[in-house]
């Protein structure tokens, strides 16, 4: 319910921008067009009615999947968005399984070893890979291996080795977040009552840390987890440009300077869909993992 | 959604704890931050006095010169770029208009984002709902992705450039500072203050907006590293501060033509910002420590 008011408020922003500057035709039509289609598109904007009416044909067209056409593409802005977003799609999946695959084991260490070395040099690890630039990162990845190694493809799409170096640079920033996210909620849970008693009982402590604190401490990462994996699937937009990755990212990026309005505002309305349906997937998850929250 | 689980709790002897005075001892200076923000706020400060050359005047017969470390000279201790200019100079001017824009961008954001904080949790009710559905609104998007629509529609400059910023940054306080302000409600003075006939302008501002300003300034550590990020993304894909201002996104942009030969133009300004936003956030991390490690979520 509050993801479709969400939505709602995403295609009123959407809405109002492209109405902000007089005359939509302006940005929703390719400059070449005819007389013809600039009325054509007039009559299909309902222009000629009040504007909570053109917001209400707008809504109408979008709920039926209709988007526009690209000015730059000629083409059916639904059909594009979906050829690109598998693309995107494919390296979201690397990127996040690389996430979990190393943001959880290596956040857990450093939680369990708080103040040692491991701990320190993964901490480290991760707030680097928080603060460099993702599109810096895959800048220098290119150079080492790319460049100076010859080892792996430095751009475009081609078998699997060309994915290596984007998921590479879009995974560190998640796996950091990961680990920090992990490290403390998992010492929030060792902190616990239950913890002690567990020690006090002479459980073993790879069964205390795997089974009782990351069960408790899960409820944060997940969110974070289910958030991460939506912003891939769009927040790649700048790694998909260094790497010439033809995905949604690589397209906006074009849009952007090619001024198509109809292929931008596609992507926002996909954006904040995807978005909408994780948070609902996450409140579902809560509720299979976390008994407290469903008696709320 | 359940924000109501989100609020973080506090125990019953709030922020000032038994264990706080024994917290602090145990806490060391954050060193490594306070000296690289300090080194760098300096820089940008005094970038006038101290660069050796103009930052947009480039000489062609200059172009590519290597770092000194690396076969150059120390007339360009970082190396120069492929139109000749100097790119310590222009790093180090690139930290000042980061920083200002972030600085501009989180006084604007977070002044909004905070009072529509305290209102929707003070006020309840549809006040409340409406500004936590336009957050809600907010957190859907990417920053980008708007941005994009806005330069298409107007075209980059800096005030774009602070706009957008400002709308990245707000919402974070918003919904923080709501979560606290939600406790902050049901405490006795606030109830005392109510009953002496103080009215809700009065209760906000003198009662509540006093009790959230370290949550603030912990968000607007935090967010600072974000919005520096975010400012050098957008001028790294030309929808920032126009050039040939100096920007650290735009330079790495610059570079990328010449990885091969001329990788100094990219990595120079990335490992300042590197520096930069790593010792913020070591920073944020040991402020949140220092006020309330409770909020070690944030």
């Amino acid at each position: 319910m509050t993801g479709a008011l969400t939505l709602l408020g995403v295609t009123f922003l959407v809405f109002g921008l492209s109405r902000i500057q007089g005359d939509p035709r302006s940005i929703l039509i390719s400059d070449d067009a005819s007389f013809d289609q600039w009325q054509e598109m007039g009559k299909q904007l309902g222009l000629d009615q009040p504007v909570y009416k053109q917001y209400q044909i707008y809504v109408v067209n979008l709920i039926q999947g209709e988007l526009g056409t690209s000015t730059l593409q000629k083409k059916p802005v639904a059909g594009i968005l979906l050829e690109r977003g598998r693309n995107s799609a494919l390296l979201a999946v690397t990127a996040f399984s690389l996430t979990i695959l190393v943001g959880v084991p290596l956040g857990v260490l450093s939680a369990v070893k708080t103040g040692g070395i491991y701990d320190y040099a993964i901490r480290m690890f991760a707030v680097l890979g928080q603060a460099l630039p993702s599109y810096w990162v895959g800048l220098l990845l290119i150079l080492i291996f790319a460049v100076g190694l010859d080892w792996l493809p430095a751009s475009r799409m081609s078998d699997w080795t060309s994915l290596v170096l984007p998921t590479l640079a879009i995974g560190w920033l998640g796996v950091s977040g990961q680990i920090r996210i992990i490290r403390s909620s998992m010492l929030d849970a060792l902190d616990s009552e239950y913890v002690q008693l567990a020690r006090a009982k002479g459980v073993a402590e790879r069964t205390i840390i795997w089974k009782h604190v990351l069960r408790n401490a899960i409820v944060s990462p997940v969110t974070f987890a289910s958030l991460t994996f939506a912003s891939m699937l769009t927040g790649s937009i700048v790694v998909e440009t260094v790497f010439a990755w033809p995905g949604l990212g690589l397209l906006s990026v074009n849009a952007l300077n090619n001024s198509d309005y109809p292929i931008l505002q596609g992507v926002i309305l996909l954006a904040a869909l995807i978005y909408v349906l994780f948070s609902f997937v996450t409140d579902v998850v809560y509720m299979m993992i976390d008994p407290r929250i469903r008696i709320q | 959604m359940n924000l109501s689980s989100n609020v973080p709790e506090k125990n019953a002897s709030g922020v000032l704890g038994s264990s706080y005075s024994r917290r602090h001892r145990l806490l060391r200076w954050p060193i490594f931050s306070l000296v690289v923000l300090f080194v760098m706020i300096c820089l940008a400060v005094f970038a006038p006095i101290i660069v050796p050359h103009d930052e947009n005047l480039g000489f062609l017969e200059d172009r590519h010169q290597p770092p000194v470390l690396f076969g150059g000279t120390s007339n360009h201790i970082l190396g120069t770029d492929s139109l000749g200019r100097d790119v310590f100079s222009r790093v180090v001017y690139g930290a000042r208009i980061s920083m200002l824009s972030a600085l501009t961008a989180l006084v604007i954001g977070g002044a909004i984002g905070t009072a529509l904080g305290i209102f929707a949790g003070y006020m309840g009710g549809w006040v409340d709902e409406l500004i936590m559905r336009l957050v809600d609104v907010k957190f859907s998007i990417p920053l980008i992705l708007i941005a994009f629509a806005m330069v298409v529609i107007f075209s980059p400059s800096f005030g774009l450039l602070i706009g957008l910023l400002t709308m990245f940054v707000w919402g974070q306080f918003t919904r923080q500072v709501r979560a606290e302000v939600l406790v902050i409600k049901t405490t006795d003075y606030v109830a005392a203050a109510r009953t002496w006939g103080a009215s809700p302008a009065q209760i906000m501002y003198r009662h509540i907006f006093p009790g959230v300003i370290s949550t603030v300034l912990m968000i607007a550590t935090f967010q600072s590293g974000a919005v520096i990020l975010a400012e050098a993304t957008l001028s790294f894909l030309g929808a920032g501060v126009p050039p040939p201002s100096p920007s650290w996104g735009a330079m790495i942009a610059d570079g990328r033509l010449y990885l091969d030969t001329a990788w100094w133009v990219s990595l120079a300004p990335g490992i300042a910002m590197g520096l930069f936003i790593a010792a913020i956030t070591l920073l944020g991390d040991w402020l949140r420590d220092y006020w309330d490690p409770k909020l070690r979520q944030l």
